[in-house]
């Protein structure tokens, strides 16, 4: 028999964790209602054709899930390289003061609205590229199709730039978390073996971690993913696909937060319902991958 | 304290004058008529993000001297239109008027629905070109091609041909437009359109558009940020937006041939030769005369025609009448364009129709 106040407890906890349950079911089911007009009217078409027209109601979707595929894995590459980089660096590699005050540093990084990353962009971030980066890869790499073209500034590459900084406060302090819970006796293990310090990260923290370190990166992903103000300033909003990093490029958030509000007509609306669901089956999507991933992870070790 | 009181005491004149004058019925309905509109203290509107910074300004004037406060939000036209419909809001304001469709939907809420012009906007065409400094002159035909991505490079035939005497550079043209949906893009595609029947047939008109060339920038101020950073670029910006932060833009040549600048005056020229504007009419863009400017464009206050609270019903009359008078002389404070005065008639004389 249950006291009277844990049964009081029981039912809050219950009911708090159904209805995260249920605003997940309720998000899904009105997605997926508004963007049946859209879904019956384009079938198939809709996420392999590349035309975005309002005006005459004909709508594909494909650049902007290139657009938003092609800026989230800059990010998860170069964000998530140098935030895993500056968490081993934080841990193995300073102590004290310093350590904290990095970190710090690092993870009010996080604070900053995502409007003032996009202003930065525009104002500071994308004249840059254009005068400087955009021009010197040209010049050293243009052989590649990557860094082909006129440099304007605002594009894929202004917009993975900015994402990779967005992302860096959440990929660093999860996996300076995951590394700092690496247990003392295997680092000195492997340091009593002979290992050199490079050699204990690399083989023997590094592995240990990495699960943790996946999550971490999978949650920068999913910031990158559904990002939305930032991206939109400094990305060019053009609907095309292009192999160019300079090429001006469109996201699938930035399109909902550009028509949205001025969207008029019904199929209109619906096939940016539809771009919306999209977002959130992608990042499902990911979450799953990732999920796997770890479990996968979690069995070898099991088997060792 | 004061003022409130003096207000009441002239208020209380007024009525005594006017039941005196009128007597019998009417004088009593307007007494409660407008003892209930004293009563409403805060109205709410939604929509056009143009029109607030106007707005903003001509109902703070309006609440120090009425004590009526206007909520209002600038989330968009169409959202606008859309709480509108809902009955969330007391009026609306779009940058174009609402179509059929979307009267219906309103009018299924409310009934009838009446639609004002409220301010006038124009569009400027911005450009970065250093080493230019005499201001360009475009064609409506040079316009068309830039945006169709036919014209290329700024020392192109059709952009020297009428700049006669102006060095123009061989440089690439970057076009640049609005990606976010808006009333300024409806207004220049509206003109597009009215120009060049290849852009009639290929892109149309519209808030947002498919743009066959260039990168779309979010809002005025991202139009703005990339002309200035890119050499050879071309973007058209809100008119008082490009006055406030004094950007460079060309001349346009308009239906009578003659180069205009932008400005209020030509603007307004262009309005008031279309003094029976009306919501599904509305167009003014390539106007004749030789003073007007050709893209240009009304926004628009929705209101019913009834409303079932009489006293707030009052108050919204009051409202629109003061903004299409004397409110008006707030509009070029902020670099907006005062109505033409017929446009204003036509406006008072619809206000008069709610009941």
């Amino acid at each position: 028999m249950k006291r009277r106040s844990d049964r009081v407890l029981d039912g809050w906890l219950w009911f708090a964790a159904l209805l995260a349950l249920a605003l997940f079911m309720a998000f899904f089911i009105m997605l997926g209602t508004e963007s049946r007009a859209s879904v019956l009217r384009f079938g198939w078409r809709f996420v392999v054709t590349s035309v975005w027209d309002p005006v005459h109601s004909v709508f594909g979707a494909l650049p902007f899930l290139y657009g938003t595929a092609v800026t989230s894995l800059f990010a998860l590459v170069f964000g998530g390289l140098v935030g895993v980089c500056t968490a081993v660096f934080l841990v193995y590699f300073v102590r004290g003061w310093f350590r904290s005050w990095l970190g710090g540093a690092i993870e009010l990084l996080a604070a900053i609205p995502s409007v003032v990353y996009g202003l930065w962009g525009l104002f500071v971030l994308a004249p840059w590229l254009q005068h400087t980066l955009e021009p010197w890869l040209g010049r050293w790499l243009g052989f590649l199709p990557l860094f082909q073209g006129v440099p304007y500034g605002v594009g894929y590459l202004a917009a993975g730039l900015i994402l990779s900084v967005m992302i860096l406060p959440t990929v660093t302090a999860l996996s300076r978390d995951v590394l700092l819970a690496v247990p003392r006796d295997i680092h000195e293990g492997a340091l009593a073996l002979g290992a050199t310090t490079q050699e204990m990260i690399t083989h023997v923290a590094l592995p240990y971690a990495r699960s943790g370190i996946i999550s971490a990166l999978m949650l920068g992903l999913g910031r990158a993913v559904g990002e939305t103000i930032a991206v939109t300033m400094v990305i060019g909003n053009r609907p095309e696909i292009s192999a160019s990093l300079f090429a001006p490029g469109y996201t699938m958030a930035s399109v909902i937060a550009n028509e949205f509000t001025e969207a008029t007509t019904h199929v209109y609306l619906s096939a940016l319902y539809e771009v919306g669901l999209l977002l959130f089956l992608l990042t499902v999507a990911f979450y799953v991958v990732a999920r796997l991933f770890i479990r996968g992870i979690a069995k070898t070790e099991g088997n060792v | 304290m004061l003022r409130k009181s003096t207000r009441m005491a002239v208020s209380g004149l007024t009525l005594a004058a006017l039941v005196a004058a009128t007597g019998g019925v009417v004088g009593a309905k307007t007494l409660a008529h407008a003892r209930k509109a004293d009563t409403v203290k805060t109205l709410t509107g939604a929509g056009s993000t143009f029109d607030y910074p106007f707005f903003s300004r001509a109902f703070y004037v309006y609440q120090q001297k009425t004590g009526v406060q206007v909520n209002y939000q600038s989330i968009g036209s169409g959202a606008g239109i859309e709480q509108f419909s809902a009955g969330t809001v007391d009026f609306g304001a779009t940058d174009v008027p609402m179509n059929s469709d979307e009267v219906k939907k309103a009018q299924a809420h409310g009934g009838p629905v009446i639609q004002i012009p409220i301010t006038l906007g124009g569009v400027a065409m911005a450009y970065n070109l250093p080493s230019v400094k005499q201001q360009l002159k475009f064609t409506p035909k040079a316009l068309a091609d830039i945006y169709l991505g036919k014209v290329k490079k700024w020392n192109d035939p059709e952009i020297t041909s009428v700049n006669k005497g102006v060095k123009l550079p061989n440089l690439p043209i970057v076009v640049v437009h609005r990606s976010d949906g808006s009333g300024t893009s409806y207004i220049f595609t509206d003109y597009l359109s009215s120009v060049s029947s290849e852009w009639a047939k290929k892109v149309g008109k519209g808030k947002s558009v498919n743009w066959p060339v260039g990168i779309g920038a979010k809002g005025n101020e991202a139009v703005a940020t990339s002309v200035r950073n890119t050499q050879g670029a071309i973007g058209y910006v809100e008119l008082a937006y490009a006055m406030q932060t004094k950007m460079t833009y060309g001349l346009i040549q308009n239906k009578a041939g003659v180069f205009v600048a932008p400005t209020p005056k030509s603007i307004a020229a262009a309005a008031a030769t279309k003094p029976n504007v009306s919501a599904t009419n509305f167009s003014i863009v390539n106007a004749p005369g030789k003073d007007s400017y050709p893209i240009s464009g009304f926004s628009w206050v929705l209101l019913y025609r009834h409303y079932p609270d009489a006293a707030k019903e009052q108050a919204l009359v009051k409202l629109f009448q003061w903004m299409e008078t004397d409110g008006q002389n707030e509009a070029s404070a902020v670099n907006y364009v005062p109505l033409p005065q017929n446009i204003r008639d036509s406006a008072l004389a619809k206000l008069d129709t709610m009941h």
